[in-house]
């Protein structure tokens, strides 16, 4: 697990300095400082289970084995990325993985990941979907509609809230009454977690409880992850609107530093260790970096490609369709 | 061979695909114990059971997205929209989920929409709508409009076998109004091929769903003028028969373009522009469009008929296309 935060923060930073380079356009957006939530349950995942990961969960994409050079080619809009250069920044999908591409209208992945809940619960198959999104979504009547159907309908699936704070750049406190994200819960008759959200282990064991009665067929939980983002909402956004006490404040609370000390205290990992384990991530962002750089662009030959099934190429990414059931 | 109605006909193409296929199962409100608001799915509970015919909350974002979330790992849902008006409500979900997934990031999503459209039931601003226009316009989806009892089968049976979502719009005024003999086993009518429902050399009437009738109407009485009008059932208007047009144009040479849908940005739009771009030509006479007025559809009796276009219409403009 500290592993895949520390990759997940430095991929980021990389990812980061690329776009200041020019060499990603469009919009970065990062999870910086909320690296424990999409570790702690995504870890969680067998085979055959699915994740609908969001903007600041890249933890679930490598957790779920897309591999960091493949994620790098999509962000450079290359042809070896999951969607070969159609869509950029962390709008990964693949099939083979078991990861559900979001879409940016928030919480509209909610009802999809529903569906995919149902094709386990249809199929009788004994796996689970996690659900990602943040705390502006669930101002959204998507949210609000899926949160109830896949109560009523008992759905395997565990909606993981990160609750960041900001919403872009509107705080919690104006985008709903309630104290809490999970006070929601109790409108929709599904029990809710609050948990740290920068510790992940805890985030580990609410999401193991949570995962553990969706595939005995009780149900979704809604499990509120609090936290801050440690950055603005996209790499164009200086959160100038952000109290900078918040900053200093969040930071010593980093889920990083708090999972090191955690491993050396039970003599789990020793600061050497760590030291190594960072340094083979930074080598590896390097040669995966490199060899997502000598990934060809796509080719405009092939703008209309898969518009519709007939005029599909081949998707290495996407090639695996999920196995029929029954 | 057995005589069905339109609404038999979809009824019958669903439940021969239900039975060939176990993934095939239908999400809705008011779907089971009820039959569906127009009775579309009635029987089927009992038969298919709840595990395939599922009652939902009144919530078309929360069961589209669950039919895409469902097609996407391999199933094939056909979602029933009470009425076609409410599909807005669900738009974000069709337009930039379900039509993107594939283009995006390879993942199909092979679903059904349907609901019943369109007007002459007196159903008011929001049960009479012909909605199929955005969809149209959305690189992804298809969009069938069945007309007869034949093709509403076939053409579900292909809808439902499609591996893109595909949006079938039925005409509620066509449900209990029209009867055929049609085959009583397995056919299916491919997506994109127009039909010729009927055959002229005078004038093309291009157009589909109920309309279809009016054109016919319309043509008995040109015929006895002396006018031969050829009527051209689109059936599919994503993927459009661009060829049947055409050819149809190039035949006759005078293009009346005739939808119930409102005028502005209709499909006659799209179809005009295509004729004067690859027959402009063949052509002896303007395009004339006819189609509803830009207003919401109204309810009381002389207004909705005043709304919508009716044989008188077609007679004329015929006519006046004759003289030109």
């Amino acid at each position: 697990m500290l592993y895949s935060m520390k990759m997940m923060r430095e991929m980021e930073h990389r990812i980061e300095k690329l776009y200041r380079q020019g060499k990603i356009v469009g919009g970065v957006f990062f999870g910086r400082g909320q690296e424990a939530i999409s570790t702690g349950s995504a870890i969680l995942t067998e085979a055959e289970d699915a994740v609908c990961p969001c903007h600041r969960d890249l933890a679930a994409f490598l957790i779920r084995g897309m591999e960091p050079w493949v994620i790098f080619a999509h962000y450079l809009g290359r042809r070896d990325g999951p969607t070969r250069g159609r869509d950029g920044n962390t709008h990964m999908g693949s099939l083979k993985h078991r990861i559900i591409s979001y879409i940016s209208s928030m919480a509209a992945i909610v009802p999809v990941a529903n569906g995919v809940a149902f094709s386990f619960q249809y199929r009788k198959q004994p796996n689970v979907v996690l659900c990602y999104f943040g705390d502006g979504a669930t101002s959204r009547g998507e949210w609000h509609e899926a949160m109830n159907y896949g109560a009523v309908f008992k759905l395997p699936i565990v909606y993981l809230c990160n609750n960041n704070k900001y919403a872009y750049s509107t705080p919690t406190q104006r985008q709903m009454a309630v104290a809490h994200i999970t006070d929601r819960a109790s409108g929709y008759g599904m029990p809710c977690r609050r948990v740290d959200g920068n510790d992940v282990l805890a985030v580990y064991e609410a999401t193991q409880e949570a995962i553990l009665q969706a595939r005995s067929g009780g149900g979704p939980t809604l499990i509120e992850c609090e936290t801050f983002r440690m950055s603005g909402h996209s790499a164009h956004d200086g959160a100038e609107y952000v109290p900078k006490e918040l900053f200093e404040e969040w930071a010593g609370k980093c889920p990083i530093a708090r999972f090191e000390k955690v491993l050396r205290e039970r003599g789990l990992l020793t600061a050497e260790e760590i030291a190594r384990m960072y340094e083979r991530i930074a080598e590896e962002i390097e040669q995966a970096v490199q060899r997502a750089e000598e990934s060809p662009f796509p080719d405009a030959g092939e703008l209309l490609d898969g518009v519709f099934a007939d005029s599909q190429a081949k998707n290495p990414q996407a090639a695996a369709s999920p196995a029929k059931g029954n | 061979m057995a005589e069905r109605t339109y609404l038999e006909a979809i009824r019958e193409g669903i439940w021969e695909e239900m039975e060939r296929d176990g993934d095939v199962f239908l999400l809705g409100e008011d779907i089971g114990a009820y039959g569906g608001a127009f009775k579309v799915t009635a029987g089927m509970l009992e038969h298919f059971g709840e595990r395939r015919i599922i009652d939902t909350p009144l919530a078309e974002n929360a069961f589209l997205g669950a039919a895409i979330g469902a097609a996407i790992m391999g199933l094939r849902p056909i979602v029933e929209l009470q009425f076609a008006d409410f599909i807005t409500t669900a738009y974000d979900q069709i337009v930039n989920y379900a039509a993107k997934a594939r283009y995006r990031w390879g993942a199909g999503v092979p679903m059904v929409i349907r609901g019943p459209s369109g007007g002459g039931v007196h159903g008011g601003p929001f049960h009479s709508n012909n909605p199929e226009m955005p969809f149209v316009h959305t690189p992804g989806l298809k969009v069938v409009v069945p007309a007869s009892a034949y093709d509403a089968k076939g053409l579900i049976k292909a809808a439902i076998r499609d591996p893109d979502p595909v949006l079938y719009f039925e005409h509620k005024l066509l449900y209990r109004r029209i009867k055929e003999e049609i085959p009583a086993g397995d056919y299916v009518v491919p997506l994109g091929q127009a039909r010729i429902a009927r055959v002229g050399r005078d004038v093309s009437v291009i157009t589909y769903g109920a309309m279809v009738f009016v054109a016919l109407e319309a043509a008995e009485v040109l015929a006895k003028e002396g006018i031969e009008a050829e009527v051209i059932d689109l059936r599919c208007l994503v993927p459009l028969d661009e060829e049947a047009v055409l050819a149809s144009v190039r035949k006759t040479s005078r293009v009346i373009l005739l939808h119930e849908d409102t005028m502005q940005g209709g499909f006659a739009g799209e179809l005009a522009g295509r004729i004067a771009e690859k027959a402009f030509e063949s052509l002896d006479a303007p395009l004339m469009r006819i189609a509803s007025p830009d207003c919401p559809v109204p309810f009381s009796a002389p207004l909705e008929e005043a709304f919508l276009p009716n044989a008188k219409d077609v007679i004329e403009a015929a006519r006046s296309l004759k003289a030109y």
